[in-house]
């Protein structure tokens, strides 16, 4: 495959892996956090950490867009279809994510909820011009790389009036959660992660640049490196980060040179700024209520807000006491610290958030980890 | 009697323009002239003549080997195949991995209201083409039709009867440590072959389906290495992964692959990467997966090149000893993972 095949090439992953083990210093211990689920994935779906020195261990962040999505947007999604008898348009990762009353969207779309999977938000715009008689609703999810489509959409269905079609904006943002598990452990001394450098997104920052992470680079001190998804990218971004550890810099490198610069995509920047505006606050799932880290629709196109155009009421779900999504979603612990995973919590049933969607860390580690869980494996 | 009248005339079905309408599962002579006109004209056969409740077959030498399979892919027409002719394959594929020679074919047709009898007409030719190349005959059938909404088209459940060596051993449970994995050819050609005819994808790229009987293939292989192949399998639904994961089980063995070694076409391994897909998990309609004794494995890889189903045979891993029954991969970068059984639904309808 052109262009993937050169990211992925066994003999190049070796140099890499070689030049990490011989640039590692052997009392120190490397604590990297991969942001995002993408990164996460690809490090699980590759066997990367057989390719890494014992003392360079991996955490997974919080960068899932399916995994953060509090219990209370989906019970409003599902709401919009069981009791208000929209269509609900949806990314198909969002089907399978437990809400209120034992119900997922699945379940909903069982007891007749007119529940439709998409690829793209323009299917959902597609869906309210042929039933312009039905009331359509995109689920909107996602960080800034799904958030630009949406603008689009939203211009769009203004553009022709589309009076049937409105959007539940749950667009979220990344630095504000990077900030947030900075600061996480002042409130949460002495269990607070020690980081010693971030692998940045991919996609999110093709949109939003290398720029926003200076402060992460300056204030804490965290390098950062921004790292393409596949997994010589992630090799490559490892090494960059264990040697400015090394060196003891602290700077944002950009190892996706081939797609992001330091501004972004100032056309995508504009579009979102144009339909959306912060939210004073919104709540994570495992990270709680964050302070301006998300969207809402501006007033400008209320119309097609669903939160102005059904009388729904947000309401905070705790998760099952159990399940360890929270600290494993701030890399407080791993998915084998908690007692539902690969018991009463697998991809099939799934307990918690991190378990439903593939990039989610606990069903990355079910899905392609699991054997080194075994005394086998771990020999 | 007047002389207008002409004893048991009925006007030809229109099958360029007509629909199938609720009389044609009516049982009344409506249905008997669907059958005579659409479906014999294609499919008959003097066992298909024999016009009985049931259809009497000959004894057989060896062993019987019955299998049954139904058929609800959407669309029904896709790149390189219909679901005529994949309820024909489908069904002898199962026949032909357990090592049988398939022979007769059933198929229960459920028809919905409205559907055209055009396309009815070419799936009937579909599946008398897939039956002619197979080598089997249709043997008995039967049509119900269901009211406009209540079906989707056409749905085919098949059944088929095969005939197997006494001295057969093929068993899922017969994988051992150290045994060979093998692959006919390259993975998930008909799942992404589906998956680009559906309507909100719109790909450019013709992906064909891999549709084809395997008995062949099959036959060859036993030929070869009788008693040297421990099991077969087709890898339909739930792709690759799945199949090992239920030898892994049945077997209670582990099974490392080598990724390098697994075969895949460049247009389907971009459009997985596009969709997300893993192409372990995607479903295969004329592919096999053979385990068999390590020391013959070159030398069935060899033979089962020479047949064009399995031109791209390879030997893509081996079987472990693992109390866990994990299935797991060297991977193209050098690490290892677990290939894990699908979570959930990947694809819809897809067979």
């Amino acid at each position: 495959m052109k262009y993937i095949d050169e990211f992925r090439d066994g003999a190049l992953a070796a140099d890499i892996a070689r030049a990490i083990a011989a640039a590692v210093e052997p009392e120190r211990t490397y604590r990297f956090m991969e942001f995002c689920g993408g990164h996460t994935h690809a490090i699980a779906r590759y066997g990367l950490p057989d390719l890494l020195p014992a003392n360079v261990r991996m955490i997974h962040g919080p960068g899932c867009p399916v995994c953060v999505l509090p219990i209370g947007r989906i019970d409003m999604a599902i709401e919009l279809a069981l009791e208000h008898h929209a269509i609900v348009c949806t990314y198909a990762d969002t089907l399978r994510v437990p809400a209120s009353g034992g119900l997922t969207l699945l379940r909903a779309r069982a007891q007749g909820g007119d529940i439709r999977m998409v690829y793209s938000v323009d299917d959902a715009l597609r869906t309210a011009r042929e039933h312009p008689d039905r009331e359509v609703v995109f689920f909107a999810i996602g960080f800034e790389t799904t958030t630009p489509p949406t603008a689009v959409a939203l211009l769009q269905a203004a553009a022709e009036d589309l009076a049937n079609f409105s959007v539940l904006c749950c667009h979220v943002l990344t630095p504000a959660a990077i900030a947030a598990i900075l600061d996480a452990p002042a409130r949460e001394a002495p269990t607070g992660v020690p980081l010693d450098g971030f692998v940045g997104p991919a996609h999110v920052s093709t949109v939003i640049g290398s720029d926003p992470y200076a402060a992460f680079a300056g204030a804490y001190r965290k390098p950062v490196v921004i790292a393409g998804f596949e997994p010589l990218d992630v090799m490559q971004a490892i090494l960059m980060l264990v040697r400015q550890v090394n060196s003891g810099r602290a700077e944002v490198e950009n190892e996706f040179t081939r797609a992001v610069t330091p501004a972004g995509n100032r056309k995508a920047q504009q579009l979102m700024d144009q339909v959306f505006e912060l939210r004073p606050s919104f709540e994570w799932r495992g990270l709680g209520e964050i302070p301006r880290s998300a969207l809402r629709i501006r007033e400008r196109y209320a119309r097609f807000d669903a939160e102005r155009r059904y009388p729904l009421a947000y309401r905070t779900i705790a998760d099952n006491r159990a399940c360890e999504c929270g600290p494993i979603l701030r890399g407080l612990k791993r998915p084998i610290d908690c007692k539902l995973f690969g018991s009463v919590c697998t991809p099939e049933t799934p307990m918690g958030s991190c378990m439903v969607s593939s990039e989610g860390a606990c069903a990355a580690h079910y899905t392609y980890g699991r054997h080194k869980d075994t005394v086998e494996g771990a020999a | 009697m007047s002389r207008q009248v002409k004893p048991g005339y009925a006007r030809a079905l229109d099958i360029r323009r007509g629909r199938v309408d609720l009389s044609h599962g009516g049982g009344g002579r409506a249905m008997v002239q669907l059958i005579r006109e659409l479906f014999a004209r294609h499919l008959g056969n003097a066992y298909l003549e024999q016009g009985n409740d049931g259809t009497v077959l000959p004894p057989l030498p060896g062993r019987l080997v019955v299998t049954t399979d139904s058929h609800v892919v959407s669309p029904l027409f896709f790149p390189g195949g219909d679901i005529g002719c994949l309820a024909v394959h489908g069904t002898v594929n199962d026949l032909a991995v357990m090592g049988a020679r398939p022979l007769w074919l059933t198929a229960g047709f459920i028809l919905e209201e409205g559907f055209p009898l055009a396309d009815l007409d070419r799936i009937a030719a579909s599946m008398a083409r897939a039956c002619r190349e197979a080598g089997v005959q249709l043997v008995a059938g039967d049509t119900k039709v269901v009211e406009r909404g209540k079906g989707d088209g056409v749905f085919i459940t098949t059944s088929g009867i095969g005939v197997v060596a006494e001295s057969c051993t093929l068993s899922g449970a017969a994988a051992r440590p150290g045994d060979a994995v093998l692959l006919s050819g390259t993975l998930g050609d008909h799942g992404m072959a589906i998956m680009s005819q559906r309507e909100n994808l719109g790909f450019d790229t013709p992906i064909h389906s891999d549709t084809a009987a395997l008995n062949g293939l099959t036959a060859l292989m036993m030929q070869h290495a009788d008693g040297a192949i421990r099991l077969m399998r087709d890898p339909t639904r739930g792709g690759l992964a799945a199949t090992l994961n239920e030898i892994a089980d049945q077997s209670g063995v582990g099974v490392l692959l080598d990724e390098t070694m697994i075969p895949l076409r460049p247009e389907v391994e971009a459009a997985c990467e596009l969709l997300g897909l893993d192409p372990l998990n995607v479903a295969n309609e004329g592919k096999l997966v053979a385990v068999c004794d390590a020391a013959l494995a070159p030398t069935l890889v060899q033979r089962m090149r020479t047949h064009p189903l399995g031109r791209e045979a390879a030997r893509i891993g081996t079987v472990i000893a693992d109390s866990h029954h994990f299935v797991q991969m060297q991977t193209r970068l050098g690490g290892r993972r677990m290939v894990d059984w699908l979570s959930g639904e990947q694809l819809p309808r897809i067979c």
